[in-house]
């Protein structure tokens, strides 16, 4: 505040004028700046309608005060409250309370503080404040989502700010976002010169992702047709490129798809393919699985809430003993019963598919449960012009893991030859001394087990309900029919081919038309090669 | 077991014995109980939603039967489980107004389950209060809608995100699951779009099948659509269990509420209790009831749910509130007329006005829709819903809606037209 004294008044007069301005600064410096932005933008909080908070938040942003930044933070994490009496205050993350009109930290918090309302409008607001205002954050974590936000947001408020921070800028991949933002401004506002924008365009064309394409559709209307060409020029370039990512992009979601195929599937090629068992529990297996996921999380979110990063990890094996415990409690009580009566086993392992599923709902209830995803499974990165989230790559990785140990297991260990023996002929491997009995319930629960793992996986994917199981035994039973009925390795391209087939049609086709055109077409392949894409030869065969 | 004369005898006289045997008592405690039926699944998919209303009907006779019960006598619920079974829901709407004798019976949640159970409840006369938000174009004298019409949601939603707080869209995204309540929905809310200017082009319409979960090729379009230049938003009628791993993705693939907000239809407290929200903050849905509405009554409801649950997490959810609603104006009804006979309560109910709980009074209509008020929330990191933006008076549910060739001459009256769907052109009912 300038109190501007003439020279030319009488002493008097300046001897009043000097104390009126002794005054006004003291009572400055005791209340903080009167009627400055501080308290208009508090006086506009208060009134909690979200079009007065945005002003407020603008107010505030370019009050240049100290905790502007945290302040408006706190709005956004709704920690910003008004009191009973109408002064506005916010809660630091260290807990203590502070009034927004002075910075100065409260002794208490004041009685009645309700929370400043956000929404959708007012948390873009907020995103182009703290950028504009954490542009220069000593941390490059920081600047670096500022300078995204600023790109975002497009907002010419911003470009000061923008400019001066590119000026001390020493992080070369920030100042490439910080110059993108720049031309993402330059090109959308009004009144900018043709070369000026030109150039913009060239920066956004270089970006040449799909966020580019947002503001390069975006010129004014007041720009000359020339720059309206070349945005119109750079857009296209940048649409051939990504035609050309999406073929990957599709490639990928089919992996990543084939991936969840094959590890419900590889559960079943077990006991639906190397015992011959119609399994129709075998979706409930893994829905048991991802119970079991469930269960572990709570208990480590209980007692040990450090451990959570390795809350999958831990579940693993317990889903996999679970579920093998289950599959073999089944087989003992069940299903021994009715070996060779596949019609009959079909309606049993229905039966107590329906069993399972209710037994769930009444012990958990029939609402979805939580399982959350640890840090490392969240998020995503980008190769080229695609984004691949870390979660999918987890699971296509684990699903490779759970098929080649299960190969391994089958191949090397005594275990799997002697499973191999049961189911290729029973009474010559009785006679050679195997307990086909004990191998029949062991590779029944290996099955079992393996669903198990399924459905931790799945569990970071899909609802954790009692229908989880329902949605899978479908597509099961389609990838091991249509890789071939006791085949492993037919599994696995089964899974992988019918999940990129399904990526490639649905573009085109959408998701319901895509998925009979896929039943069709494994019906009539069915038809021509009834026992599937890699048949077993031999007398194997025969039994 | 082989049939002789004596044991065929034995068996059919037990049978006839069995078949007697219910009634008995049934004709015996109809002289002192009122008979309620409750058909909601307990078992199969549905089972996720309709459980929970099981529970407040129960709550709700249970509160009734506490305040002295109704003209003098006790009410007496009759639960039956159609299990998610369409065909099943007739069936089990016969034996509950054959057998059981029930005055009045609330249920149903998916259309497909209503329109089965229509034909047994128009031959035997009895009244059906239905309370999911639903597609409309329907008005049946033996059913009540305490749930939303399109009028009631969808169409109030749209307007908010056309203005300036819902973020000015104008690009389109109209996804939802397979079946007769996203595709009537979307086509209303479509030529709504196209009236209201919004062109074609920028009108993006998905389908996908029950219970869907590779949502990666939608969601990438759906960045796709976005990346236009004009702000965009996605209208979600998704229901079910497709919707959680459809907000997973949404989460992976970092859209967040402030570039592309999405609006459901069929998402509440209920739905998200099986997602970690912190990535959904800001996506939007909209109902005519949140559990977030502050308001005694609301909180009132609130504790006595979580008392009867045993549980402090039980959250409260639209068609909850519509039971309550439902349940209020039938007591109200049969105090009026002072008889349960269903003639006479679908003559009395009509005008019937109970508190909701939301702080408004809603009233029966004579289309057998209720006025409801119109919210829209948007999630919160705790799984609750902040109300954002709320119709200032009750909205009057509208059984044929006015943006449908072929529905907006029919009118729905049952006081003075006594018709469902009366031509207001032809002048004829039907």
């Amino acid at each position: 505040m300038r109190i501007i004294c003439l020279p030319l008044i009488a002493l008097r007069r300046l001897a009043s004028c000097l104390l009126f301005g002794l005054v006004l600064i003291l009572s400055a410096q005791t209340q903080g700046a009167l009627a400055g932005p501080l308290d208009e933008a508090a006086a506009l909080f208060a009134k909690d309608s979200f079009t007065d908070t945005a002003r407020a938040i603008e107010l505030l942003a370019d009050s240049g005060a100290e905790h502007a930044g945290p302040a408006i933070e706190a709005l956004n994490d709704r920690r910003l409250f008004v009191a009973a009496d109408q002064s506005v205050y916010f809660r630091d993350p260290t807990g203590a309370f502070i009034a927004l009109a002075t910075g100065q930290k409260l002794p208490a918090e004041p009685a009645g503080g309700t929370g400043v309302r956000v929404n959708n409008r007012i948390r873009g607001a907020i995103n182009t404040a703290l950028g504009t205002l954490t542009l220069q954050s000593p941390d490059p974590a920081k600047r670096r989502a500022a300078a995204e936000a600023v790109f975002k947001s497009r907002s010419p408020d911003s470009e000061t700010a923008l400019q001066a921070a590119m000026q001390n800028e020493k992080i070369a991949a920030i100042r490439e976002i910080q110059q993108t933002a720049l031309a993402a401004i330059i090109a959308t506002s009004p009144n900018r010169s043709d070369i000026d924008r030109l150039a913009a365009i060239e920066v956004l064309k270089e970006r040449g992702d799909r966020e580019a394409l947002t503001p390069l559709n975006q010129i004014p209307d007041s720009a000359s047709a020339n720059v309206k060409d070349a945005a119109k020029a750079a857009a296209q370039t940048i649409n051939n490129r990504l035609a050309t990512w999406s073929a990957v992009q599709n490639a990928w979601y089919g992996v990543s798809l084939g991936s969840v195929l094959l590890l419900a599937a590889i559960g079943l090629a077990i006991t639906f393919g190397v015992m011959g068992i119609i399994n129709m529990a075998h979706g409930e297996m893994v829905m048991i699985g991802a119970y079991a996921t469930f269960i572990i999380q709570e208990i480590i979110r209980q007692n040990a809430p450090g451990l959570f990063e390795y809350s999958l990890a831990i579940a693993i094996p317990a889903a996999f003993i679970i579920a093998g415990l289950i599959g073999i409690a089944m087989e003992r009580l069940v299903i021994r019963h009715l070996y060779g009566r596949p019609l009959e086993t079909l309606l049993a392992t229905w039966g107590i598919s329906l069993i399972l599923m209710q037994a769930i709902r009444t012990l958990f209830g029939p609402t979805n449960r939580e399982v959350g995803a640890p840090a490392f499974m969240s998020g995503s990165f980008r190769i080229g012009l695609i984004d691949i989230t870390y979660g999918r790559v987890w699971i296509v990785g684990f699903a490779l893991v759970v098929f080649f140990a299960v190969l391994a297991l089958l191949r090397f260990t005594p275990l799997g030859l002697q499973m191999r023996a049961v189911t290729q002929n029973r009474r010559m491997a009785a006679s050679m001394g195997i307990r086909t009995a004990r191998v029949d319930a062991l590779t029944f629960g290996l099955g079992s087990g393996i669903a198990g793992l399924a459905g931790v996986a799945l569990s970071q994917i899909d609802n954790v309900s009692p229908n989880l199981g329902q949605s899978y035994i479908i597509d099961s039973f389609m990838v091991v029919v249509f890789g071939g009925v006791g085949n492993l390795w037919g599994t696995l391209v089964a899974a992988l081919s019918l999940g990129i087939a399904n990526k490639f049609l649905e573009p085109f086709a959408g998701a319901v038309l895509g998925k009979i055109a896929l039943l069709v077409f494994i019906i009539l392949f069915i038809q021509k090669r009834p026992r599937g894409l890699f048949a077993l030869k031999g007398r194997a065969v025969e039994q | 077991m082989t049939l002789t004369r004596r044991s065929l005898l034995a068996s059919s006289a037990m049978a006839a014995a069995a078949a007697t045997l219910p009634a008995i008592p049934a004709f015996a405690q109809s002289g002192d109980t009122i008979k309620v039926g409750i058909l909601h699944s307990l078992s199969g998919t549905m089972a996720i939603s309709e459980t929970t209303l099981k529970d407040v009907m129960l709550m709700l006779i249970d509160e009734q039967n506490k305040k002295g019960g109704l003209l003098g006598k006790k009410l007496e619920a009759v639960v039956v489980d159609p299990a998610s079974n369409w065909p099943l829901f007739a069936e089990k709407a016969r034996e509950l107004i054959t057998q059981h004798k029930v005055a009045a019976t609330f249920g149903c949640w998916t259309s497909v389950s209503r329109k089965s159970v229509l034909p047994v409840f128009k031959e035997l006369n009895n009244i059906l209060f239905y309370p999911v938000q639903y597609e409309g174009e329907e008005s049946e004298r033996n059913v009540f809608y305490t749930g939303a019409a399109p009028n009631q949601q969808a169409i109030p939603a749209v307007d908010y995100l056309m203005s300036k707080d819902g973020g000015e869209v104008k690009r389109w995204v109209l996804a939802g699951t397979d079946y007769v309540y996203p595709r009537t929905t979307n086509k209303i809310l479509e030529a709504y779009l196209l009236a209201k200017g919004v062109a074609k082009e920028d009108i993006m319409i998905n389908y996908t099948p029950f219970g869907h979960s590779d949502w990666q090729t939608i969601v990438a379009d759906i960045k796709k659509f976005g990346s236009a230049g004009k702000k965009t938003a996605v209208v979600s009628t998704i229901n079910g269990d497709a919707n959680v791993p459809f907000y997973k993705e949404l989460g992976n693939a970092g859209i967040k509420a402030t570039d592309i907000p999405v609006v459901a239809f069929s998402v509440g407290e209920e739905e998200l209790a099986g997602i970690d929200t912190k990535p959904l903050v800001g996506h939007l849905a909209a109902w005519n009831y949140f559990q977030s509405v502050k308001n005694p009554a609301n909180e009132a409801f609130i504790k006595q749910w979580k008392a009867y649950k045993k549980s402090d997490k039980a959250v409260t959810n639209d068609p909850m509130e519509a039971h309550v609603i439902g349940f209020n104006m039938w007591i109200k009804a049969v105090e009026k007329a002072k008889s349960v006979a269903p003639d006479a309560v679908i003559d009395a109910i009509v005008g019937v006005e109970v508190p909701n709980l939301t702080g408004g009074i809603s009233k029966m209509l004579p289309n057998h829709h209720i006025t409801k008020p119109v919210l829209i929330g948007e999630i919160r990191a705790d799984g609750q819903f902040d109300v954002v933006w709320q119709t200032k008076d009750l909205v009057p549910g509208d059984a044929w809606t006015d943006h449908l060739e072929g529905s907006k001459d029919l009118e729905a009256d049952w006081v003075k037209l006594k018709c469902g769907n009366y031509n207001t052109k032809l002048k004829k009912c039907g």
